[in-house]
């Protein structure tokens, strides 16, 4: 038995986690494409911006889009809700809501994170120092997944967590590719192209996927594997099937236990019925952007479902 | 006047001390700090933290920890029991009488103004009797010492005290720092105390409930500042922590919101002040409460821990009355004695207390933790002049007592060992049975020659041994 409350605040804690995580990643290329110099560097952060869902947000207090301006923003803005700041303060405030329902190591995995990650975000992050920051917060946040995953009881609150993470992964990885799905266009696919290669490296170096791409499609970049491995592949741990398999797994876990199943199950089912059946062409066929645009509206409403068929609140 | 030293007499240790002196006389100074720095980073990791109010800068802070243990004899405590055990019997049966017919009002023993007039009396519990009849289900004790054989009870704690997961916690840390120290010396342990809580509130579940109770901890969220201790308590028990927004009334019971619908509760561990447990009854502005608890809880189908209008026992106008409390219902003299007691509200009194305020501490009736009183000796003029206005003012509001040369029990400063004024909290569970764990909380003040023990005024905690000799 589990309180509505405490599965609402174990699916933030998750969710903020990844968002945490992910905001790193995102600054992490954002400075690689800086670094590198292939195109103008604003208009790289103005995507990582729009990637992360806080370009408004940005554009209200800034008008620049300087390597500075833009790292300490994703960072350590605590008016920025999706800041790692803010991600870490909301995942510990959960965190500390939920703690009887957390193994102990998961617990203080989560308050060392955010004590150490106040300790190194309490001041400005220079540009020397980003490299080593970036490091510290994957590896806080990978500290609390290895604890999580290997202490956690598999069951209901697990489950919720679980989604949290999956949900918000999911996000992301939309996010990320429609942000750049013209670069991926066949129209825009100019063969061999070095400014094109290095895009499309962005894309899987912003998903940590761009070693596992090698391995898989054997140093072959182009468009169409890219898609299908971020969106199809069911073996690539943020690609948009691998997510949503998670998702029905837990889904299914929670209807077997509580014997029925909600609305929530048919919803995440017939996502990933379609990302099971669908071959990347049909995608690239229906309209990538259009493709994605959906999936991230209804992969938000799953959420939202989520919260109305186990009372949240 | 030297005040008594629990650890030293004349150079020596004292009995219940000399295995722990053996041991750290063998320790090297140097390592002995590094433990000590090793605890407070393991409070931080595991989030063992307070909050004080008013105090934005660290929402969070550490009460501070000492590795010196606070050593009892297994004669000395046997000898506390009884007299904690007979002063909480009183307590209830008092709760009782003052909610039913009031013998002891007609028999004159105590004013009945001081009943009539005190808000911490709740008309609506006039004619309830809690399940089982049990009104304090956890009570902490504060006990002084000024010598070998003179224990004074300075105050009851019988709302909802707070400190056990420190005494836990405490345990806990010195095995862990100290594992070698536990072979040497036979301590008794304190860790049941969360499956003891569980028994006890279990066996006064409600009447009509059939089998095991489901039992919940009501906190009022995680910004209160005893939020991890409720959390703490209800993760050890194996129940669950609820707030007032997961609660409601369904169908004549009190119920949660869960994952799979709403889940009636039989027995609710509450932490929140009777003023906000019902905006029916109580405040209507409350939103950490139940609306309609208090309904269900006239009908028996709820049992709250502890009873609502409990505070009519612990209040400090109360307190000076406890000795012929005691008398009163178990026909005895009080084993454990009070502090001896001037009620301002007597001219008499008040007249003596003006003339002796460098020698007296003076506290507010309703007041607690430690604000809103004077500690004569260590006030200056000023200070006890501006104090002295406020007496004559509203006298009714303040008691005195005698300045107690407290106890003192050494901590471990920079500079080696170093006596501190300590007081004890043991805690008390009333069901069926009296249940008290061995031991209780130490509170220490840090501050060389202070007086002021609690937390939210700069006191630490030690761990609490009561020896099994």
């Amino acid at each position: 038995m589990l309180l509505g409350r405490s599965a609402n605040g174990l699916y933030w804690m998750a969710r903020y986690i990844e968002r945490a995580e992910n905001m790193a990643r995102l600054v992490d290329t954002g400075l690689r494409l800086a670094l590198t110099q292939t195109s103008a560097s604003s208009d790289e952060w103005a995507s990582v911006l729009t990637s992360a869902g806080v370009r408004d947000l940005f554009e209200q207090e800034n008008d620049t889009f300087d390597t500075a301006t833009v790292t300490n923003f994703l960072l350590r803005d605590t008016a920025n809700p999706s800041s790692v700041l803010s991600s870490i303060d909301t995942a510990r405030m959960n965190a500390r809501m939920v703690r009887t329902a957390l193994t102990r190591e998961t617990w203080e995995s989560v308050n060392e994170a955010w004590m150490a990650l106040h300790r190194m975000l309490k001041r400005r992050v220079d540009e020397p120092d980003l490299p080593a920051v970036l490091d510290a917060v994957k590896r806080e946040t990978a500290l609390i997944r290895g604890a999580f995953q290997g202490t956690m009881l598999r069951n209901e609150i697990f489950d919720f967590a679980q989604m949290g993470t999956m949900i918000e992964r999911a996000d992301n990885t939309a996010r990320i590719l429609d942000v750049k799905y013209y670069v991926l266009l066949p129209s825009a696919a100019w063969v061999g192209s070095s400014l094109d290669n290095s895009q499309w490296q962005t894309i899987l170096r912003s998903v940590s996927a761009l070693r596992s791409y090698r391995w898989t499609h054997e140093g072959d970049f182009n468009p169409v594997n890219i898609a299908d491995y971020l969106i199809l592949n069911r073996r690539m741990p943020r690609s948009l099937a691998f997510c949503y398999r998670g998702i029905c797994d837990s889904l299914d876990y929670l209807a077997d236990e509580y014997g029925d199943r909600r609305a929530c199950n048919e919803m995440a089912d017939t996502k990933l019925e379609k990302l099971k059946t669908a071959a990347v062409s049909d995608i690239f066929d229906e309209g990538l952007h259009e493709f994605l645009s959906d999936f991230i509206r209804d992969n938000a409403a799953l959420g939202n479902q989520i919260a109305a068929d186990f009372r949240f609140y | 006047m030297t005040p008594f030293d629990e650890m030293r007499l004349g150079g020596q240790a004292r009995n219940p001390y000399e295995d722990y002196q053996g041991w750290f006389d063998r320790q090297d100074p140097k390592r002995l700090k590094q433990k000590a720095d090793d605890a407070e980073r393991v409070f931080r990791r595991t989030g063992i933290t307070f909050a004080v109010y008013g105090d934005q800068e660290a929402a969070e802070r550490l009460i501070p920890f000492d590795i010196v243990p606070r050593i009892i004899s297994g004669k000395e405590w046997r000898r506390l029991v009884q007299g904690i055990e007979q002063r909480v019997q009183a307590l209830n049966a008092f709760l009782d009488d003052i909610y039913h017919r009031q013998e002891i009002l007609r028999a004159g023993r105590i004013p009945k103004e001081i009943i009539s007039n005190n808000e911490a009396f709740l008309p609506e519990m006039i004619g309830v009797r809690p399940p089982g009849g049990v009104y304090t289900h956890i009570t902490g004790v504060d006990i002084v010492r000024t010598g070998e054989n003179d224990f004074f009870v300075l105050e009851d704690n019988a709302r909802t005290p707070s400190g056990v997961s420190y005494m836990l916690e405490n345990r806990e840390t010195m095995m862990q720092l100290f594992p070698e120290l536990f072979q040497q010396v036979k301590v008794l342990p304190v860790e049941n105390y969360p499956q003891l809580l569980r028994e006890s509130l279990t066996s006064v579940k409600p009447q009509q409930c059939d089998g095991k109770p489901a039992i919940a901890v009501l906190t009022p969220g995680s910004f209160n500042s005893a939020y991890f201790e409720h959390a703490f308590l209800a993760d050890q028990m194996g129940v669950e922590l609820v707030e007032g927004p997961d609660l409601r009334v369904v169908d004549g019971h009190v119920a949660m919101r869960t994952t799979q619908g709403y889940k009636r509760i039989d027995v609710l561990y509450r932490r929140v002040d009777d003023d906000y447990l019902d905006p029916l009854t109580f405040r209507p502005d409350s939103v950490l409460g139940v609306p309609g608890i208090m309904d269900v809880y006239r009908a028996g189908k709820i049992t709250i821990a502890n009873a609502p209008g409990t505070g009519i026992s612990d209040d400090k106008a109360i307190y000076s009355y406890m000795p012929e409390i005691v008398e009163f219902y178990t026909g005895r003299k009080a084993i454990l004695p009070n502090v001896p007691t001037w009620r301002c509200s007597e001219p008499d009194s008040l007249a003596y207390v003006l003339e002796h305020l460098e020698e007296l501490v003076v506290k507010e009736v309703h007041g607690s933790g430690g604000y809103g009183m004077l500690v004569g000796p260590a006030a200056s003029k000023k200070e006890r002049a501006a104090f002295a206005r406020k007496l004559r003012a509203r006298p009714k509001n303040y008691i005195a007592q005698p300045t107690l040369s407290l106890s003192t029990c050494p901590i471990m400063t920079g500079k080696g060992l170093a006596p501190r004024h300590v007081d004890l909290r043991p805690f008390v569970l009333v069901s069926d049975r009296i249940r008290i764990v061995p031991g209780g909380l130490t509170r220490v003040a840090l501050k060389k020659g202070s007086l002021v023990v609690n937390s939210s005024q700069g006191g630490g905690t030690k761990d609490t041994w009561v020896l099994d000799d």
